[in-house]
This record gives C-alpha cells, sequence and structure tokens, in this order.
C-alpha cells in the first residue's frame, strides 16, 4: 500500500494539473470564439476558475491513501523547518525531555517499586502482602509459622499463601567466603508465584517441614553468573551457607530477583532449613513471629473479601490459643503497602514525586507554548503567503500540529533515554558503605512506555495547538496588505504569553513552598535527639552461624572480641546487641509480655520491644541511666535473670511507682528489673518511642549481633582495626562493614532526603524555567512597544519611570502566578504528609521565603528588558 | 477562504452536485469543462458550477466507482480527461432521481398546500 501510494503520487499530481490546464485552455478557447482578446479571455478564464491551487488541494483531498502522502509532505515540511531554527528546536526539545523524562522516571520507579516490584513473578496483579497487627500498637508484626500455615488452610479467597522471611547467609566454598542475601521460603514459593527457573527445579512439597531436613537451596541466575560462571553441571553440586552443605537443585529465571524490594536475593532456601539462618527451631513456636508472608488472591477475589475471610480465620486462631493470639489479627495489603520491605518507606515520597513531576512538565509545557507562539509570529507571514496559495486552512493546522507531534516525538525519545539513564537513581541515594548495596529497580515495561509516551505526545499537542490555531487564524487580506504585525494580534498573543507565564510562576511556587517545607523538615530531623549520642561510635555485625558454634564456643567469641577491641588503642566502650536502633535490617523484636500488678485491659496482651544486649551498651552508645545500674559480666544464666527497661516503658507500666525490684516476664522467663534508661528511637526516628526493656545478652544469647564501638579515633582507623580482631579470632568470619552510627541515622531519612532533592532539583528548574518564560514574555512586550515608549520619552518621562512601567507590568503577572500558587500550595502541600516533620504544611515562613525567592527571581528577570527598554533610542524608536 | 462575490445565480442546494454531474454523463462521456459548460446551458444560466466543487466532486464519484476516468484526445486536438458513467453510476443515478423527485414533491406539496393538507 505505501509503495503503492508513493509510486502512484507524482503521476496523479501531474494528471490533475494537466486536467485543470485543458480546462482553462478549453475556456479561454471559447471565449477568443466568443470575441474577446486572447490575453484577456485568458485572464478571464483564470478568474472564473477561482484559487487553481486551492482547486487542486480540494480534489486532491478526494483521492484514497491521501493522507498518507499528506503526513509524509507534512513530516518533510516539519523536519525541514525544525531543523532551519535549531536554537528554536533546541531548546523546546530539552525543555520537553526534561519534562517527559521526570514523568517517565517517576512512572518507572512506581512500576518497580510499588506496582509491579517482581519481575518474574506471574500473579503479580493478584498478590498482596499478609501482615499481622496487634491490638493497642501501632504498625504490622510478622506471623509466626504455624498461624502462616494455619491461616492459609482456613482462610478462603486464595489460591496459595507464600512464606517469604529476607535473612543473610556467609557462602563458603570454592576457597573463598562471601555474604550473601537470600530469602527463607515455603516449598510452594516457585510453584505459586508461578517463577520460572533456568536451571533445575524449584522446592518440592514437603521440603519446608521438619527441621534441617532439606538442605536444598536455588540461586539466583545473578550468582550463577557471577560466582560459577554460568557452570552448566550447577544442578546437584553443593555450597556452604553459614557452613551447612546444601545441594543446588535449582537456578532462577534470570529477570528474577526475590520478593523483597530493596535488596536483590540471591538464594532461596525452604523453611526447613530456618535454623542454620536464624538459630532457633521456630516451625512449631506459636509465639516466635518471623514470616513476611504473601498470598496470592484466587481469579477474581476483592481484597476486601479476603481480607474479611482472613478476619475469620485469624479469630478462630486468637479463640484457639488465647495466650499467644488474644489481641492479634491479620491484615491483606496491596503490595505498594508491604510493611516489611522498602516499598513502605517510598511509597509517600513517590506520590509526591508524581505531582511534582507532572508540574514539572506543565511548566516545560508553557515554555514551550510560549517559544510557539513567538516563533507563530515569525512565521505569520509565511502562513499568509500559504494560504493566499491555496493552502487550506485545516491543512495549515495539520502543518503545525505535525510539526508540535515531531517536536514532542524527539523530545519523547529523548526523555525516555534520560529517564533509562537515571533508572537506578534512587539507589544513588543509598550509600553504598552501608552495609549492602540497595538495588531499587525501576520497570520499564510497556504500561510506562505507553503512559509517558501518550504523556509527552499529549502534552505537546495541547500546548502546541493554541499558538497554531492563532497562527491559522489569519485575515489573507489585511495581512497581506500590511508588512508588519496587526497590533490587535500582538496584543491578544502577548495576554496569551502572560497567561502562560503565570501558570509557569504559580507552579513553581509550589514547588519552592514544597521543597522548602521539606527542606525544613530535613533540619528539623537532623536536630531530633534520638537519645543516644551516635557521634564517635562505630558499628559492625558479626554472624557466628556461619562458623557453627556451639553455644558455649559463641559465647567464648562474643567474650574474646570484646576484650580484643577492648584493646584496641582509643576504644572507651565495646558492647554487642541484638538489634541497631534506626536499622531496618537490625529489627527490635516486639511480643507479649506480663508485669507483676499491671491490670491489662479485657483484649488487650501487654506488648513491648526488646533487645539484649551486653554489659556496657549504654556507655558505648551514650544512653543515661535513670535510676538503677547497668547489666554486669555476672548476670550469667546461672544468676537470676534480669532486665533493664526504658524511661516510657516504666511510665507505661509502672505509673507513679518505682520498676526497679519488680518483675516481668519476657518470654517464658520472670525477670527482675534491675534499672531505668533514658529513650532512644530505635524503630523510627520521627515517632516517639515505643515501650522498650533491654535484656542480658548472656542470658539472651543469640549468634548474630551488632557490635558498638565508642572510640576517640576515625573511622579509618576504627574500621580496618575492628575489622582485623573479628577476623584474628576466627579468619572463617566474612566482614561486614564498620559504619559510624550517624550513617545508621541518616539511612532513617532517606525518604525525605529523596524527596528534598528531587524537589530542590525540579523546583529549581522550574523557577529557571519560569523566569526564562518571563525574560521572553517581557522582551516580547518592550520590542513590541518600542513606539511607545520612544514616544512617552519624547513626551518627558524619564528612564526610570519607562524602567519602572516595564518592571511593573511583569510584577503584575508574577504576582497573579504567585497568588494562585499560593493557593494551590495551600491545597496540595498535604500530600507531603508523613514526609513532614516538625514543621505545618501551611508554614508561613516557609511561604514568605518562596514568595523572596519567586519575587528576586522574576524581578532580575523583568529588569534586563526593562534596562534596554529605557535605554531605547528616541530618534530611532520613532522613525521606525 | 476566497468566496465567489455574490449573484443572481442560484445556488446549489447542498447534495445535488453528484446527481447533476451523474445526470449530465448520462448522454455521454464529457471532459470536465464539457461538464460545467452543459450544466449551465441545461440550467438556462441559473446553475454554474465552481471549479472548486466540480472537479472535487468528479474525483470523488471515481473514488466511488460510480464514473471512470480516461484520456482522450478532443476534436481540438487537446488531451482531456473524460468521465463516463458505469452501471454502478447508473444505478447510483436511479437512486438519487428518485430520491430528489420524492424530495420535491414533498416540498412542493407543503408550499402548495400548507394547511388544507393537515385538516
Amino acid at each position: 500500500m505505501s509503495a503503492w501510494w508513493r509510486f502512484r503520487r507524482p503521476g496523479r499530481d501531474a494528471q490533475l494539473v494537466e486536467e485543470l490546464r485543458s480546462h482553462l485552455e478549453m475556456d479561454a478557447a471559447d471565449r477568443v470564439a466568443r470575441g474577446e482578446a486572447p490575453r484577456q479571455a485568458a485572464v478571464n478564464a483564470r478568474r472564473d476558475f477561482g484559487n487553481l491551487g486551492l482547486v487542486q488541494e480540494l480534489t486532491r483531498d478526494m483521492w484514497a491513501g491521501i493522507w498518507l502522502d499528506r503526513l509524509w509532505q507534512d513530516t518533510r515540511i516539519g523536519l525541514r523547518t525544525l531543523w532551519r531554527t535549531p536554537t528554536f528546536t533546541v531548546v523546546a526539545v530539552l525543555c520537553l525531555a526534561v519534562g517527559v523524562g521526570a514523568n517517565a522516571a517517576v512512572f518507572s520507579w512506581l512500576e518497580g517499586i510499588l506496582l509491579r516490584p517482581y519481575p518474574g513473578v506471574a500473579p503479580q496483579n493478584r498478590m498482596v502482602a499478609i501482615a499481622g497487627t496487634v491490638k493497642g500498637t501501632p504498625g504490622y508484626t510478622s506471623l509466626s509459622w504455624p498461624d502462616f500455615q494455619d491461616l492459609a488452610r482456613s482462610s478462603t479467597g486464595f489460591s496459595a499463601f507464600v512464606a517469604d522471611k529476607i535473612t543473610g547467609a556467609t557462602i563458603t566454598g570454592r576457597d573463598r567466603a562471601d555474604r550473601a542475601v537470600g530469602e527463607i521460603v515455603s516449598a510452594n514459593y516457585f510453584s505459586a508465584l508461578g517463577i520460572r527457573l533456568a536451571r533445575g527445579r524449584g522446592f518440592l512439597p514437603g521440603e519446608d517441614a521438619g527441621n534441617g531436613t532439606h538442605p536444598v537451596v536455588v540461586i539466583s541466575y545473578a550468582m550463577w553468573r557471577d560466582r560459577f560462571a554460568l557452570d552448566p553441571r550447577i544442578v546437584g553440586t553443593t555450597i556452604d551457607f553459614n557452613g551447612i552443605p546444601h545441594v543446588i537443585v535449582g537456578v532462577a529465571s534470570r529477570e528474577f530477583a526475590g520478593t523483597f524490594v530493596g535488596y536483590a536475593m540471591q538464594f532461596w532456601v525452604p523453611a526447613s532449613m530456618q535454623t542454620a539462618f536464624t538459630g532457633d527451631y521456630e516451625l512449631e513456636n506459636r509465639g516466635a513471629p518471623w514470616i513476611e508472608g504473601y498470598a496470592v488472591l484466587a481469579p477474581g477475589v476483592s481484597r476486601a473479601s479476603a481480607q474479611a475471610s482472613l478476619m475469620v480465620a485469624a479469630a478462630r486462631l486468637a479463640q484457639t490459643f488465647p495466650g499467644v493470639e488474644r489481641g492479634h489479627s491479620v491484615r491483606v495489603l496491596p503490595l505498594w503497602e508491604t510493611p516489611f520491605n522498602a516499598a513502605r518507606e517510598l511509597a509517600p515520597m513517590l506520590r509526591v514525586a508524581v505531582v511534582v513531576v507532572l508540574f514539572v512538565l506543565l511548566v516545560a509545557c508553557a515554555n514551550v507554548a510560549n517559544l510557539l507562539l513567538v516563533r507563530s509570529f515569525a512565521r505569520r507571514h509565511e502562513m499568509t503567503v500559504r494560504l493566499a496559495v491555496g493552502a487550506g486552512r485545516a491543512r495549515l493546522l495539520r502543518q503545525l500540529v505535525t510539526e508540535a507531534l515531531i517536536l514532542g516525538a524527539i523530545a519523547t525519545l529523548l526523555g525516555l533515554a534520560i529517564a533509562y539513564g537515571c533508572r537506578h537513581a534512587l539507589s544513588w541515594f543509598f550509600a553504598p558503605r552501608s552495609g549492602a548495596s540497595i538495588t531499587l529497580n525501576s520497570n520499564f515495561d510497556w504500561r510506562v512506555l505507553a503512559l509517558s509516551t501518550s504523556l509527552g505526545l499529549a502534552s505537546t499537542l495541547l500546548f502546541a495547538l493554541v499558538p497554531a490555531l492563532r497562527a491559522s487564524d489569519i485575515d489573507v487580506t489585511s495581512a497581506l496588505k500590511a508588512a508588519s504585525l496587526s497590533l490587535s494580534g500582538g496584543r491578544r498573543s502577548s495576554r496569551l504569553r502572560a497567561a502562560m507565564v503565570m501558570i509557569q510562576v504559580a507552579m513553581s511556587f509550589v514547588l519552592l513552598v514544597g521543597g522548602g517545607l521539606l527542606f525544613v523538615s530535613l533540619n528539623h530531623m537532623r536536630h531530633i535527639d534520638p537519645g543516644f549520642d551516635p557521634d564517635r561510635t562505630y558499628t559492625t555485625y558479626v554472624n557466628l552461624l556461619a562458623a557453627r558454634y556451639d553455644s558455649v564456643q559463641a559465647r567464648t567469641y562474643a567474650d574474646r572480641l570484646v576484650a580484643s577491641v577492648s584493646a584496641l588503642a582509643g576504644a572507651r566502650a565495646v558492647a554487642l546487641s541484638t538489634s541497631r536502633p534506626l536499622d531496618p535490617g537490625a529489627p527490635y523484636a516486639s511480643g507479649p509480655i506480663a508485669v507483676d500488678g499491671y491490670q491489662s485491659a479485657p483484649d488487650e496482651t501487654p506488648t513491648a520491644y526488646a533487645t539484649s544486649v551486653s554489659p556496657h551498651y549504654f556507655a558505648a552508645l551514650g544512653i543515661p541511666i535513670v535510676r538503677g545500674r547497668d547489666f554486669r559480666r555476672t548476670d550469667s544464666d546461672t544468676s537470676q535473670p534480669v532486665s533493664i527497661v526504658s524511661a516510657t516503658m516504666a511510665a507505661t507500666f509502672w505509673p507513679g511507682v518505682d520498676p526497679i525490684g519488680r518483675r516481668l516476664r519476657a518470654g517464658a522467663r520472670w525477670t527482675q528489673v534491675v534499672g531505668v534508661v533514658r529513650d532512644v528511637r530505635f524503630a523510627s526516628l520521627i515517632e516517639p518511642p515505643a515501650p522498650l526493656f533491654y535484656l542480658p545478652l548472656r542470658q539472651n544469647f543469640s549468634p548474630g549481633f551488632s557490635v558498638f564501638i565508642k572510640s576517640s579515633r576515625p573511622l579509618g582507623e576504627v574500621g580496618p582495626a575492628v575489622g582485623r580482631a573479628i577476623r584474628s579470632l576466627d579468619p572463617g568470619l566474612a566482614a561486614y562493614n564498620v559504619l559510624p552510627m550517624r550513617d545508621v541515622m541518616q539511612r532513617s531519612t532517606s525518604p525525605q532526603r529523596i524527596a528534598v532533592t528531587l524537589i530542590g532539583i525540579c523546583g529549581a528548574l522550574a523557577v529557571l524555567l519560569a523566569a526564562v518564560g518571563l525574560y521572553g514574555v517581557m522582551s516580547y512586550i518592550v520590542s513590541q512597544s518600542t513606539r511607545e515608549l520612544g514616544l512617552r520619552m519624547a513626551l518627558g518621562a524619564a528612564p526610570g519611570g519607562v524602567l519602572r512601567l516595564v518592571v511593573g507590568r511583569g510584577m503584575i503577572v508574577t504576582m497573579a502566578g504567585i497568588a494562585a500558587g499560593a493557593a494551590a500550595a495551600l491545597g496540595t502541600t498535604r500530600l507531603l504528609g508523613d514526609l513532614l516533620y516538625g514543621v505545618s504544611p501551611r508554614d508561613p515562613v516557609t511561604f514568605l521565603a518562596a514568595l523572596a525567592v519567586m519575587l528576586a527571581t522574576t524581578m532580575v528577570a523583568c529588569l534586563v528588558p526593562g534596562v534596554h527598554a529605557a535605554r531605547t533610542d528616541l530618534v530611532k524608536a520613532l522613525r521606525v | 477562504m476566497p468566496k465567489s462575490p455574490p449573484t443572481s445565480r442560484l445556488e446549489l442546494l447542498q447534495g445535488t452536485l453528484d446527481l447533476i454531474v451523474l445526470q449530465t454523463l448520462r448522454w455521454g462521456p464529457l471532459h470536465g469543462y464539457a461538464i460545467s459548460q452543459m450544466i449551465r446551458a441545461a440550467s438556462q444560466h441559473a446553475l454554474r458550477v465552481d471549479a472548486g466543487s466540480l472537479y472535487p466532486a468528479l474525483h470523488r464519484l471515481e473514488r466511488q466507482r460510480a464514473i471512470r476516468a480516461a484520456w482522450q484526445t478532443s476534436d481540438r486536438n487537446q488531451r482531456v480527461r473524460i468521465y463516463r458513467l458505469t452501471a454502478k453510476g447508473r444505478r447510483q443515478l436511479a437512486a438519487e432521481r428518485s430520491r430528489w423527485d420524492r424530495l420535491t414533491e414533498a416540498i412542493a406539496g407543503i408550499l402548495t398546500h400548507p394547511i388544507e393538507r393537515d385538516a
């Protein structure tokens, strides 16, 4: 078809020309026959015929396939025109590309982090997260293995329940030790999630039952490639995870990287191998919540009805096991609210990002619209001539729209390229030295491409249409007569441009306010007192599971480690703990407790957070002991179990009473409270601390713990020394990085930091674009009113007066934009929600600061053309 | 768009141009100029078809296969594009003609007995 019309076109055209010419000639011949002079006859025939070009054009419109023909022609003309004005083309394309690129990047993050975060998982649309809730405690908890199994059995509306727990491991074999991150999963993991395998098999039913009974592992494609060089005989070989030989039964497909947002998973083991990775055997312990579960909804079942069915099942569980389950329930959450991974942290930031990049796109489009308007005036003559020689008005419009579409298409392609380049940008915000490197992938699937492309083209079209309509709205006769622009056209267009600038100023103002509020929040957060002293405190992690120590050896190792690190130069206090404040990777356990003399509400299970620490923990972290004493070396297995409570815990469970000497039951054991310490913020920097108590590490030992060192020496010195100390005690242990506690703290504010950076960049970009737009409009107005300004000066207006006049006009546009922006900001800053801390979304100081920045910028943008106007050369101006 | 100046000539009723062109071609194959002259003559100079309407109509009818075009040399030794009716064109003419008859009859009825017919 396309070859046919390309081939036929010149012939058709020539035939039409010949047909019409024969008409004219016959008419002229008839006129001569009737007695007209030959020359007069030709002219008359021509006049009677009408506009030859237009007749041709109208006739061609009737041809089959003509639209393709036209499109091809318009595209060629469009490309040629754009090529001839490179500055315009480059500026317009860049503006749009930034706008479209920012949107595409954010869409791809949304898709990759929140909507379809797990490439390779077939039923992602029906996948939900399953999390526990405890009455009276905010947030979500993990679930125990028995609970999870019971819920899976007794609830309807799901096609599968998939248990999942992120874990770390030390891999040894082929003479090197590496740390790897993977997941402990139920046996149905690969089958229920429809994950394809590059080699071998997934897990067999029943491989998740028992204790250490099925040492099998599926490794990721990346691990197969990087560690095993794509060895084709990999399946069936053995590899040590935490010192236990596991048989590799499969390799996951290349695209699949686990079901955890934040890290790419490297291996999967069945739940039966849980003790090798997390210590105590917990598959039969209903009181040990550790499963971060997912479920796949049955086709056609809504989340709400699945939730209802699950609630019933949970209530039944609570009745059957009132001891551990009272007040517990279960929630079905969409993937983007998964409480166990980075999705929850990043969701509010991404929500803000969507709005911000839309604003940037709007500002960019307004700028391009302004550019097109100016151009449409520069091209007025061209348009007039084309109309006069017979181009239909619709054809002209189509030509302009085609041009805009070409512009939009180039910009969209470039924008997509920019976005693709930024697909890992989110990971950059997480310092690589903060432990394992974070992977936050964007997902460039067809949805993102389609959405970005249509957004890019639609916005270009929308904003190109206004100038296009304006340009084709030409009165040929008067336009041809007057060589210069008609005054009314000029004025109407400058009003339109002013409106565009107003939009830009308004949008930039909103972004400035948003950025300002986030900046203030971040500043507030920086000054939050976490309750501990993060300076000169360093921390690292030791995982003794890999060393296959028995409990006595592990304790000995811990003691020797503390002793050898304490002996390092500059070390003032050294301690161990099973958790780390503000580190989501080393969370605090939460569980039911009993308190002597505390009367709980009927369906309340008193709950508190707990961690095990060694002596000197409070000294190492600079947490003041308010009353009582620190743990001692003598608080051991054989002595009276003791505990230390936080101030909030004391106030909650022993209101008005001194808790020291009172009894507290944690798990199965009653302990005696021996001390009260100051509150620390451990789960989140911005939330007030929940009740927390400490147990001696010796009485509640765990083979994996964080090490804290208070030292007078810098990181560069402490880091290597600590690493050496750890390895010199056992060379088989893979070293974890040594980080300053300040870094750990900062990590917890990364959503805010990302948001501030993002809005900061976007806001600056928008203000710049708005200033350029305003400058353009003011320059245009000045150039159009040179004559008026000249007259005013001739009549005695001082240059200062002219300057005031020009700047005043610009400021009117600016103020109108700011007013609109302020109104929009008052309505939209609520969206920042949780990202704000210690500042009202309508903080007047921030609004005033944004106002000042906006005014200063626009003032400069107006002053330049204003000064230019004030220097108007009288003689030249009036001669024009 | 240039509009022809107002004259005492009749404006063509919308949708009648195809009918007129087909009817004109019933007498035999003609080129565009001849068609416009025939229309003018047949209507005693009351109707005049603009080239800007005639040629689009011819090419549209050609695309609809109601007429077929061919190049010929005229008696004045000039290459001209002549149009002839096809079988499909004849059917179309008959259909349009009967529609036109019904229309004019209806309008005539309204104009002659506007009230009596209702009563």
